[in-house]
């Protein structure tokens, strides 16, 4: 085994690295990144925490008791109509 | 009380979504355009090892990334508002698309983390083959990543594959193939992705237009654009013929959109396109007033040719498909309200029967709901002319759509032509004209959206859950709330970006 071989880094450092040097040597990047970062703070630190919750999982707290919901939304209209099991 | 439903929030949740959607297709559209033009540059600079071409490419690709960061996870405010705004219709969909849109999104971060970054940080980093194989991996990868959403949305379209189960209040996947290669969602595809390139041919071209009119970075300009008018041509080519084959789809079944595009009230045999004419946004379904303004012009036989592949064949128009017509065997709103009727009441009836604990009557509910329950949504309509969507502004935006997706491949070949006579800097108007070909695009493509969704109106899914059945109880006033936030969040972002991407684009690419 050479000398260069030997002293080559593992696997997991070169692509350390290649990921490391990229992100220095980036220029707009930078600004890129910052924004990417700012933005997914306001979604999910601010939007999704305080504006949107997600309705039927903050609500209930079993499948069954979200299905009976949509159920019962789905049903409410039938109330006017008559039962055509019943009525026919 | 679905009665008292506040029809206010259901057209604000509306109107959130619409916003959210058009704001996340200006990105996405280029990034999957763009990705492809890309991984030709790249192709062509290995190939011949000019670093011009290497230059050029690095051009773009920086582009590329400015617009892939301003738009990444702009996607997922949509999820948010899914389940949200719009909980019921989330929790019925839930089976048949969470697992595979979650794949998707694991699918997009490793392919992200992976060949995007090899793309942007692999110069003279790893090897001349695997960087290019990087490229070619982001535009097939962005590409595919469209896959899952759109087959959602086309399945709205066209629920096939499925089946509803009344005891959890889901639609079920009961076929998946079904499901995935439907029709409708291979044109969807299909369509979206190549009006995407064309999209990302006309930002290449919209630029480096500009360079020439300027006379900066002449010769990147030129090889710039010979790439992108070829790719850009093709992709339009396929876009119409692709385009003509939705319209096929949408009229065997979606034909209330299909007559609402063309605003045709009344069907007919050998039925004409509408070449020309204003339509008349007051006219109504049931009433005797004229569907067009002034002077209008047809195309005989084909809208008939369009929708049925036969010059003379019957195509039905928004009468015939509100109160039937028994003449072409059409069964109107007003017959599938009665049976969407039946199959809300049998449902409710179920319910009862299995609180009850009686299953032999839950049996005869189930069997009677089962028989009705592809009118399910026809159920909750008040009236059968709720089944028309807005008809003017559907047909406007198809015919905008048409317009623009004829004119652009004649736009390619000037520019292929006069890139090929060599004459393309002296003819300043094609150039003037280039530098807006990227904002006619964005036109027709979200004309194409919103024909797409304006058009399944008053649906969700189409004909099982309308938009009033879909939407989470909530006031208005939160959704405002919210809309409002959101209008400030994407301007504020769509600035960043522009003035991002102008900087960038008045320094040019870097110098050798």
């Amino acid at each position: 085994m050479s000398a260069a071989t030997a002293s080559r880094p593992g696997r997991v450092v070169r692509i350390f690295r290649f990921y490391r040097d990229g992100f220095r040597q980036m220029t707009v990047g930078r600004i890129l990144w910052k924004i990417i970062f700012i933005k997914l703070f306001i979604l999910f630190a601010v939007l999704k925490f305080f504006f949107f919750p997600d309705f039927l999982a903050t609500q209930f707290s079993t499948d069954t008791q979200r299905a009976d919901y949509v159920i019962e939304q789905l049903t409410q209209s039938a109330q006017d109509y008559t039962n055509p099991a019943k009525g026919e | 009380m679905i009665e008292n439903l506040d029809l206010g929030m259901v057209n604000w949740a509306r109107a959130q979504f619409a916003l959210t959607a058009m704001y996340h297709w200006l990105f996405v559209p280029l990034t999957l355009g763009l990705s492809w033009l890309l991984a030709f540059y790249h192709t062509i600079y290995v190939r011949t090892g000019s670093e011009e071409w290497k230059r050029l490419t690095k051009f773009w690709m920086k582009l590329f990334g400015i617009n892939f960061a301003i738009g990444v996870a702009t996607g997922i405010i949509l999820e948010f508002e899914f389940g949200t705004n719009w909980s019921n219709y989330s929790w019925m969909v839930g089976d048949i698309f969470g697992a595979p849109l979650a794949i998707e999104g694991i699918f997009a971060f490793f392919l992200e983390a992976t060949f995007f970054a090899v793309m942007f940080f692999g110069w003279n980093r790893v090897s001349k083959g695997f960087h290019l194989f990087s490229t070619w991996m982001v535009a097939v990868g962005s590409s595919l990543s469209a896959v899952w959403i759109l087959v959602a949305n086309a399945w709205m379209q066209y629920p096939v594959g499925q089946a509803f189960n009344p005891d959890t209040a889901r639609f079920e996947m009961q076929n998946f193939a079904e499901v995935a290669f439907s029709p409708y969602a291979v044109n969807k595809f299909t369509h979206a992705t190549s009006s995407s390139m064309l999209i990302g041919a006309f930002f290449v071209i919209s630029i480096s237009s500009w360079y020439l009119l300027r006379g900066r970075h002449v010769l990147l300009a030129k090889r710039s654009i010979v790439v992108a008018a070829a790719l850009g041509l093709l992709a339009s080519v396929f876009t119409i013929f692709n385009g003509d084959e939705s319209a096929y789809e949408i009229a065997q079944v979606q034909p209330m959109k299909l007559a609402a595009f063309e605003g045709l009230y009344v069907g007919q045999k050998n039925a004409g396109l509408v070449a020309l004419g204003m339509i008349n946004p007051e006219k109504k379904v049931y009433d005797t007033q004229e569907p067009f303004i002034g002077f209008n012009l047809h195309i005989p036989g084909l809208l008939s040719l369009m929708a049925n592949r036969s010059f003379g064949s019957f195509v039905p128009g928004m009468k015939d498909l509100v109160y039937g017509n028994a003449e072409h065997n059409i069964l109107g709103s007003v017959q599938k309200m009665e049976r969407g009727k039946k199959a809300v009441a049998s449902l409710d009836a179920y319910k009862q029967a299995k609180k009850a604990g009686d299953t032999s009557a839950a049996d005869v509910h189930l069997a009677a709901l089962n028989e009705n329950v592809e009118f399910l949504g026809y159920g909750y309509l008040k009236k059968p002319e709720e089944a028309v969507p807005p008809v003017a502004l559907s047909f406007n935006a198809f015919h905008v759509m048409v317009f623009l997706g004829s004119l652009f491949p004649l736009i390619f070949l000037g520019y292929l032509y006069f890139s090929w006579k060599g004459t393309l800097v002296e003819k300043k108007w094609l150039l003037g004209l280039g530098t807006i070909t990227y904002l006619l695009g964005l036109i027709a493509t979200q004309a194409g959206w919103i024909v797409a969704e304006v058009g399944r109106q008053p649906w969700t899914i189409q004909g099982l859950l309308p938009v009033s059945i879909a939407r989470t109880n909530l006031t208005t006033g939160t959704v405002q709330a919210t809309f409002f936030m959101f209008l400030a969040l994407f301007t504020l972002l769509l600035v960043a970006e522009i003035c991002i991407m102008v900087k960038q684009i008045n320094i040019g690419p870097e110098e050798n």
